[in-house]
């Protein structure tokens, strides 16, 4: 289980998480009709490194990026994300 | 004369005290101290269990968690646990044990007629035996399945707790040998928060009952004063706790036995603990497990691991044997075969499969003062029987011998247990010359040291144990001492070379590679030879390495006669995975506390106790549990649902809603969020008023559905189903915070802020008028403000029946009150609570779609006939994803009603033709016409929606019931929606 450090609350279990998507398979309703299939249906699924947008459901609710190894799970980087209170 | 026998000194058992305990209906007795397994073995017994396939008996291998044949059932009742090893139940008084695998007793047993035809059970017997049309399956079956698995399940429910802990350390260290234990040591001194968590019942691993000095006293002592130093120093000491898994960044669950198998626990309950511990560094000091040699019936009892026979020796004073041979391609043997003679047991001889030369000449020498020692000699087949072995052939290059012998003690060499290093990510070195992987790139923070790295000398393991100590304590902040390490200067019995090949002339298809599985070098050459080249292959079609043991003994030999068939080196042939758990676990262990009424949450409405006095039968809906329907004596579910619907339609009846997903939004760019969230248009709503609307998934799909109020200019009420309150929270979390985080709008949850009951019938505007105060009931889809009880309450007119109705919403602390005066309203209108079979009847009568019942995850807005309603603005979530061309298919199923022309339709039912024929379409739902004769239901059914007046068969084999029905528009109700009026 992986030990997520969650910018407003610190390191905490991966239980309390919800993973959403990779960054970039992030879709606006104003976006091309292309960009959503792709989005949608034709994911890449890579090896290594991943940008993703998981949420801390079951502890703050914030949403945030982190940088993962898909490999090893190692986490890089994460970033508080979306509207400021 | 031949067996174990207790000797009359020696051993860590407390021979002072006596307990009794039973064995397959015989009456035994041993000390503390003992495991089963040396107790039986002091008590003479030899033959422990029966082998899977062939039912060939089998003895005791080991004397520890690797051992692979003797297991057996433990405990009574509840707590009884199959496929306890008896090398790894720790004796107690009044144990109840029972062996495996036979029937009706050891001695004479039915399926050993296997042995018989056992050249006919060759690998992958089953999968080419039973090979044909599917339907004989069902006769195989029966036959299969009683003769697989092993062990049997107990039948009553464990009267036991399990608990569950998570915990932090910065450095754990898994193994109490004498690694784990320098390395603890280290660690702590050292400033570190350390756990050591040790299988066994007590620490000192390999150490135990061995006559070696360390730091100038002996073992014994050492492993006590450094047991008191780590307790004073803080260190949380886990005894009978094995490290199960390696999970990532640093998790390793712990398995902690409270009360041994099958034994009664103590005023807590509690008869196993799984820890979850986080540490900062992990050292792994698991030691390593000796490997058998492959002789020709090398699995009879009597045939025993060195290491093993110097444990019940050493440990449990108990002689494994009368006439101990020993065959060897490590030095292992010699310190058991020092042993054995210093303790008096008669050993013919050590048979050594390496030259004179290449064994250390003052080892030799030594030992040969005690016993004959042959050196190039290979063991090449057991003599004996059934009852155990009677002796050893053995060749050289010069010739042949024999031996009498009862017990043949074999070495192997040792193989590093990396278990947890693999689990964790780690990667492997080949040492060919020792035969041997170990451990290299560790992955996340793990160290191997000691035996489970390679270093099987007692003197590195101690220093290297406590550099990493050292270590571990300064990656994690503490400050490394300046002590020197624990210290030995006797021998180290640490060479070894690999001996996967039998003696020339060794028939193949008679050499156990795995007893658990009955798997010979035989099946491995045949599994290869038709094909199975891959070592995961090898594993699935021979069994090689599964169930209880895992191969903790046998895979790295099925690995090296891969390697020798591939003719390729063994790194390149790869191994199988190393998959937690590393010892098999009690399903109650992973359970823990989440058993019986823990197994999932319990969800109250503010309501619950006011249905509860009722004893209704509940729906579970999610985590909520709400009433089916409050029965009447004399009455069945079926008559009191439609009792109270029509009450409902005739007069007025009131229900619980709470349950429905709130949530409420504000804020300048309020309706821009919801135009987002909803297909549905929203800015144009006026304020005091409301409609129906629903959501799409990214996909177009459509997700739930609901309504939206607008309570003030700036702030809404969106209600959403039950179910789908979580995913809409989740999406209006979205949609505000990662597509537009710059609207000016907060929106909350309020679902469990507000109780909500629903107002439903002609008469619900009466209620309303004579219980809500300050207000007058307002129109449909519009809502008004006013106090109930002194409690006040926001009242929706919005109807899920068909029928004029409300909604209060009421503070869920104060919602009782509102509630009794409603009922009361209620009941002075001739009407009534009803409960949710009510609900689904008036729903389906009316043709409202439900989420989990029409919205499927699988309909269009099309489909449900809710296009006309989508906001033509757009920019909703989902708008998008609807114009992909499966959208236009005109064969998509589609929303439809209907209409029996005969029976009952059976919900889920298929649509179809003819029975048989292809299916078209399927019944979502089934009820009836509440104030008329007839039965209706709503469908989903391919172009439906162009089909009105088509005949169909709702079929349903699996309730048996079929009905004609007639495809019509999904309502049956009020279509013009005149009772909503006044």
């Amino acid at each position: 289980m992986m030990l997520i450090p969650c910018p407003h609350c610190g390191p905490r279990a991966h239980a309390e998480f919800t993973f959403d998507r990779p960054v970039e398979a992030i879709t606006r309703p104003d976006d091309t009709a292309d960009a959503l299939v792709r989005n949608l249906f034709s994911r890449d699924n890579p090896r290594g490194h991943s940008r993703e947008l998981w949420r801390h459901t079951y502890g703050c609710r914030a949403w945030i990026a982190l940088t993962r190894d898909t490999a090893t799970h190692a986490i890089t980087d994460v970033q508080a994300w979306g509207a400021k209170a | 004369m031949s067996g174990g026998s207790r000797l009359p000194a020696g051993g860590l058992i407390d021979r002072s005290r006596t307990l009794r305990f039973g064995f397959d209906g015989r009456d035994f007795t041993g000390h503390p101290g003992d495991t089963l397994a040396s107790a039986l073995l002091a008590s003479g017994v030899r033959v422990f269990g029966r082998s899977f396939k062939y039912h060939r008996t089998r003895g005791l291998l080991a004397a520890g968690v690797e051992e692979p044949s003797a297991l057996v059932g433990a405990g009574e009742g509840g707590r009884f646990e199959p496929n306890t090893r008896a090398t790894d139940l720790h004796l107690y008084d009044g144990l109840v044990a029972e062996s495996q695998n036979r029937w009706p007793s050891l001695a004479l047993d039915v399926g050993a007629v296997n042995q018989l035809i056992a050249p006919f059970i060759p690998a992958g017997f089953y999968y080419k035996t039973f090979l044909g049309p599917p339907a004989l399956w069902k006769l195989y079956e029966h036959v299969i399945r009683a003769a697989a698995g092993l062990g049997r399940p107990p039948h009553l429910p464990d009267p036991d707790r399990y608990e569950r802990r998570a915990a932090f350390c910065d450095v754990l260290v898994v193994g109490a040998g004498p690694a784990g234990l320098s390395a603890a040591l280290a660690a702590a001194r050292s400033g570190a928060r350390v756990a050591l968590a040790e299988m066994d019942s007590r620490l000192g691993g390999s150490l135990l009952g061995d006559p070696a000095q360390i730091d100038g006293q002996p073992a014994r002592d050492w492993i006590a004063a450094s047991e008191t130093e780590l307790r004073t120093l803080g260190v949380r000491v886990l005894t009978r706790t094995t490290a199960i898994g390696y999970y990532d960044h640093d998790m390793v669950y712990l398995a902690e036995r409270v009360v041994e198998p099958g034994a009664a626990t103590g005023d807590d309950g509690i008869a196993q603990r799984m820890w979850r511990m986080r540490a900062g560094r992990v050292i792994l000091a698991q030691g390593a497990i000796e490997r058998p040699l492959p002789f020709e019936d090398n699995d009879r009892p009597g045939v025993m691991l060195s290491g093993a026979v110097r444990t019940y020796l050493d440990r449990f004073g108990v002689a494994a044997g009368q006439r101990i041979v020993l065959a060897t391609s490590s030095d292992d043997a010699y310190r058991t075969a020092i042993r054995l003679c210093d303790a008096g047991v008669r050993v013919e001889a050590l048979l050594d499969a390496r030259s004179g030369d290449a064994i250390d000449a003052d080892l030799l020498r030594r030992t040969r003062d005690r016993c004959p020692v042959e050196t190039g000699v290979r063991p090449v087949r057991a003599l004996g029987g059934a009852k155990g072995v009677t002796g050893l052939a053995a060749a050289a290059a010069g010739g042949a011998a024999s031996f009498i012998a009862d017990v043949i003690a074999v070495s192997g060499g040792l193989t590093p247990s990396v278990h947890l290093h693999m689990q964790a990510g780690g990667g492997l070195d080949w040492d060919e010359g020792r035969g041997i992987f170990t451990p290299t790139a560790p992955r996340q923070g793990q160290v191997s040291i000691g035996a489970c790295a390679g270093r099987f000398g007692l003197a590195d393991a101690l220093s290297d144990a406590w550099r990493a100590g050292l270590d571990a304590a300064a990656a994690t902040g503490g400050r490394p001492v300046a002590d020197t390490p624990p210290r030995f200067e006797g021998r180290a019995f640490a060479d070894q070379i690999s001996a996967f090949v039998p003696a020339p002339g060794v028939n193949p298809k008679k050499v156990f590679v795995d007893p658990q599985n009955d798997v010979t070098l035989g099946d491995l050459d045949l599994a290869w030879r038709e094909g199975y080249r891959s070592v995961e292959h090898q594993k699935r079609y021979t069994t090689l390495g599964m169930a209880t043991d895992q191969g903790k003994t046998s895979n790295l030999i099925g690995l090296a006669r891969l390697a020798q068939n591939e003719g390729r080196p063994a790194p390149q042939v790869g191994l199988t995975t190393f998959r937690p758990p590393f010892i098999p676990t009690t399903l109650g262990l992973w359970a823990g506390e989440d058993a019986g009424f823990h197994v999932t949450p319990l969800r109250r409405t503010p309501l619950h106790d006011q249905h509860a006095a009722f004893d209704p039968p509940w729906q579970a809906v999610g985590y909520w549990r709400r009433p089916r329907a409050y029965l009447r004596a004399g009455e069945t579910l079926a008559t009191a649902a439609l009792r109270e619907a029509r009450m409902v339609r005739t007069t007025v009846g009131i229900t619980d809603v709470s349950t429905l997903g709130k949530f409420e939004v504000s804020g300048p760019d309020a309706a821009q969020l919801l135009e987002r969230v909803c297909a549905t248009s929203v800015s144009k709503l006026a304020v005091g008023r409301g409609r129906y609307t629903f959501m799409l998934r990214e996909d177009g799909l459509v997700n739930d559905d609901g309504t939206v109020w607008r309570l003030a200019e700036d702030r809404f009420l969106l209600t959403s189903s039950t179910g789908g309150a979580d995913r809409m929270a989740g999406l209006i979390s979205y949609v505000r915070n990662v597509l537009y985080p710059d609207l000016r709008v907060g929106a909350a949850n309020v679902q469990e802020h507000h109780a909500a009951i629903a107002v439903a019938g002609p008469r619900a505007r009466a209620v309303i008028a004579a219980v809500v105060e300050g207000m007058a009931p307002p129109r449909h889809m519009s809502l008004g403000r006013g106090v109930v009880a002194g409690v006040p309450v926001l009242v929706i007119a919005a109807s899920y029946s068909g029928e004029r109705a409300f909604e209060v919403y009421a503070p869920s602390h104060q919602a009782v009150a509102v509630w009794t005066a409603l009922a009361e309203a209620a009941q002075a209108q001739d009407g009534g609570l009803y409960g949710l079979e009510a609900l689904e009847i008036l729903r389906v009568e009316k043709g409202h779609v439900e989420t989990g019942g029409e919205i499927d995850g699988r309909t269009s807005a099309h489909d449900l006939r809710l296009e006309k309603m989508l906001n033509p603005r757009g920019g909703y979530v989902g708008q998008l994803a609807q114009q992909r061309p499966a959208f236009a298919d005109p064969d998509r199923l589609q929303f439809v009603g209907v209409e029996s022309l005969g029976g009952p339709i059976a919900e889920g039912s298929m649509l179809v033709e003819r029975p048989g024929f292809a299916v078209q379409g399927h019944v979502t739902a089934a009820g009836l016409r509440v104030l008329e004769e007839g039965f209706v239901g709503l469908a989903l059914l391919k172009g439906g929606r162009a089909r009105p007046g088509d005949e169909l068969l709702a079929w349903s084999p699996t309730r048996t019931a079929s009905a004609r029905v007639r495809v019509c528009e999904p309502v049956f109700h009020d279509p013009a929606g005149e009772r909503y009026r006044d």
